[in-house]
């Protein structure tokens, strides 16, 4: 690709704005790239807003008793920091970010193939977030429920929570219309010769992803109107002394929820799958292992919900078998750690930023996902359950896991969009601090929910202090990573030294258009004729 | 999706109107089957027949019967989830 002397935001996709101008080249394009790196900028804000959030509840509790806020604000505070980082940070951050960005261009396609219903996709995205915001300083004030909404509370309550049940039932539709576009994009729009055994990982990854977010969400706007029927209009559905059932309420909220927690990690480990042979030099250990393992993850992670509801008086049958259940996940997930691992033995390994993230995702989501089944085994989840160990748990695998992925992610193809590389080093230094705070930040939960902490208090007894004070220091040094992080990694895209068209040395498909795509993604349609990860053809 | 358009299959009046005496014939089975007692069954019972309106709305009105495999499978898969959503649901309400 012909490398000319004008700056690369100059070039390709960035100079074809549709005859716009200014934002509206934005907000009305198309282009499944503009359309990524809205949602990529917008759940970037939305994760910098969780973060200030998580780090403000970190500091109310670094001393017992009251400190910065009232337990009322608390509990506002960890609600919002939920709903924030769940609905409008986790759940779309890779998929609809980087697989907007990247999903077509790795199957050769021009674009996805309802590129209007992706537009619609980002705006029912943006007007969720501004009515959850919104929620916030309207009606009651914030809501107070946690993020999972649960009944008899949620329908008590005088905050909005009406008006924050509505922000995600739209932001629901978002997700929904996003994984049919990539369902029908996968399956009709590959280029000649991209079998389903050429397609990289990390689409493979959005394929099981978007069957998860077209079958699993509906349940979840349902769930959040019946709230709104409750609040509203009081029709006693969870209400025992009208004939309901509040169980009803949490078995329709993690049908949902427990799906969606593969929403926020397939993509992840899929990012980390298209990294790992990179950075190793190696093809992939295990292509279909993986690519299946994706589908198992999906279909089994969606029969597994109730181990959420171990304690919440469900029939001792259903713990049993929802137990055991949960135990089957534990399979396709080892397949895939251990295929990276057996990947990276014996590569030719380049401690890139990218690699180094997606080392500390293998570590740190297996942490996650070992400590995962002392929760889903029924007889220590009695003793955990609502205790910070599960706060720690979730973290090391949402964080640790989808977190690292999405800032791996954002190492690995931004300077592919961009043009431009950042400073390596300073990369580096941006990741040994994160990692390090990580650790301190979750394990002390952990450590300190062992311990018999609950999770959701304002104050707490004088001996969980050591902990909890060493848990928000954790929390400093995570910000200091973050800060790192952004600072380099912005200043490098806008202001740093050519990328090139294939910085990595990678084989699939985007690597072999320029630096950055031009608007519909290649000058030629792309025939392939090798796998995504076969080095010595794929990459000259 | 080459049934569709240029090749759309026309269902005959006559089909039409039995799915729809079939349908009414089955709501009515609704409302007197859960008039009798039949303990656990009444559930199993109206989601039966639930199920088999679905299955005539779907096949006949919605055109299902007449299009190719892969909208078949896709909306088997679809069905198949939800019912598991409700099956597995009952793992917990029929022992409690």
């Amino acid at each position: 690709m012909n490398q000319t002397t004008s700056s690369p935001l100059q070039r390709g996709f960035w100079e074809a704005t549709g005859g716009r101008r200014g934002i509206g080249a934005w907000i009305f394009s198309t282009d499944h790239k503009r359309i990524g790196l809205l949602y990529f900028y917008s759940t970037l804000l939305f994760f910098c807003v969780g973060a200030l959030l998580g780090l403000a509840l970190r500091l109310e509790l670094f001393s017992p008793g009251a400190d910065f806020f009232t337990p009322q604000q608390y509990n506002a505070l960890f609600t919002l920091h939920g709903v924030v980082m769940i609905f409008l940070f986790i759940i779309p951050g890779i998929p609809a970010a980087f697989g907007n960005l990247v999903m077509p261009i790795q199957i050769g396609a021009e674009d996805v193939a309802f590129p209007r219903l992706n537009l619609l996709s980002w705006w029912l995205y943006a007007i969720g977030a501004i009515l959850a915001l919104t929620s916030l300083f309207t009606a009651g004030g914030a809501p107070d429920t946690g993020w999972t909404f649960y009944v008899p509370f949620s329908v008590r309550t005088t905050t909005n929570v009406s008006l924050a049940t509505v922000a995600v039932f739209i932001i629901g539709f978002s997700g929904i219309l996003t994984g049919l576009n990539f369902l029908v994009t996968i399956h009709r729009m590959r280029a000649p010769g991209m079998t389903w055994w050429r397609i990289p990982l990390f689409t493979w990854s959005l394929y099981a992803t978007a069957w998860v977010q077209v079958l699993a969400t509906p349940v979840l706007g349902i769930t959040v109107l019946l709230i709104f029927a409750e609040r509203i209009v009081g029709s006693g559905l969870f209400d025992p002394t009208r004939g309901g059932d509040p169980i009803m309420y949490q078995h329709l909220f993690w049908i949902y929820s427990h799906p969606a927690v593969y929403i926020m990690i397939l993509p992840g480990m899929g990012v980390i799958t298209d990294i790992i042979p990179v950075f190793a030099r190696k093809p992939v250990f295990g292509y279909k292992a993986i690519a299946i393992s994706s589908l198992a993850i999906a279909g089994a992670g969606s029969v597994v919900w109730a181990h959420h509801m171990t304690t919440s008086g469900m029939s001792d049958t259903a713990v049993l078998v929802f137990s055991l259940l949960t135990f089957l996940v534990a399979i396709p997930s080892a397949v895939k750690v251990f295929n990276w691992v057996a990947t990276l033995y014996k590569g030719s390994i380049s401690l890139d930023p990218p690699l180094l993230f997606a080392l500390s995702f293998i570590f740190l989501f297996s942490i996650g996902g070992l400590t995962g089944l002392v929760l889903g085994a029924a007889a220590t989840d009695v003793h955990v359950h609502d205790t910070y160990f599960v706060v720690g748990h979730f973290h090391f695998v949402m964080f640790g896991g989808t977190g690292f992925a999405y800032i791996a992610a954002m190492h690995y193809w931004l300077p592919k969009i961009y043009g431009r590389m950042y400073n390596r080093k300073a990369a580096v230094w941006g990741w040994a601090l994160m990692t390090f705070g990580f650790i301190v930040l979750y394990m002390s939960m952990m450590i300190v929910g062992m311990e018999g902490m609950p999770r959701r208090y304002y104050d707490y007894l004088p001996k969980f202090t050591f902990w909890n004070q060493l848990s928000t220091i954790g929390s400093w040094i995570l910000a200091c990573g973050l800060i790192v992080i952004f600072v380099n990694i912005f200043r490098g895209l806008f202001r740093g030294k050519p990328a090139g068209d294939n910085p990595w040395g990678g084989a699939s498909l985007e690597w072999q258009t320029s630096s950055p795509p031009p608007l519909e993604n290649f000058d030629y349609e792309p025939e392939v004729t090798h796998g995504p990860y076969d080095f010595k053809r794929g990459c000259p | 999706m080459s049934e569709h358009g240029d090749k759309g299959h026309i269902v005959p009046y006559a089909t039409l109107v039995i799915v729809w005496a079939a349908l009414l014939t089955l709501t009515i089975l609704t409302v007197a089957v859960s008039r009798i007692d039949l303990g656990i069954l009444n559930i199993w019972a109206a989601l039966g027949i639930a199920c088999s309106k679905s299955v005539l709305v779907i096949s006949f009105f919605m055109h299902m019967k007449y299009e190719n495999r892969l909208f078949k499978l896709f909306l088997m898969i679809a069905l198949i989830t939800l019912a598991t959503f409700i099956g597995f649901t009952f793992f917990d309400v029929m022992y409690r």
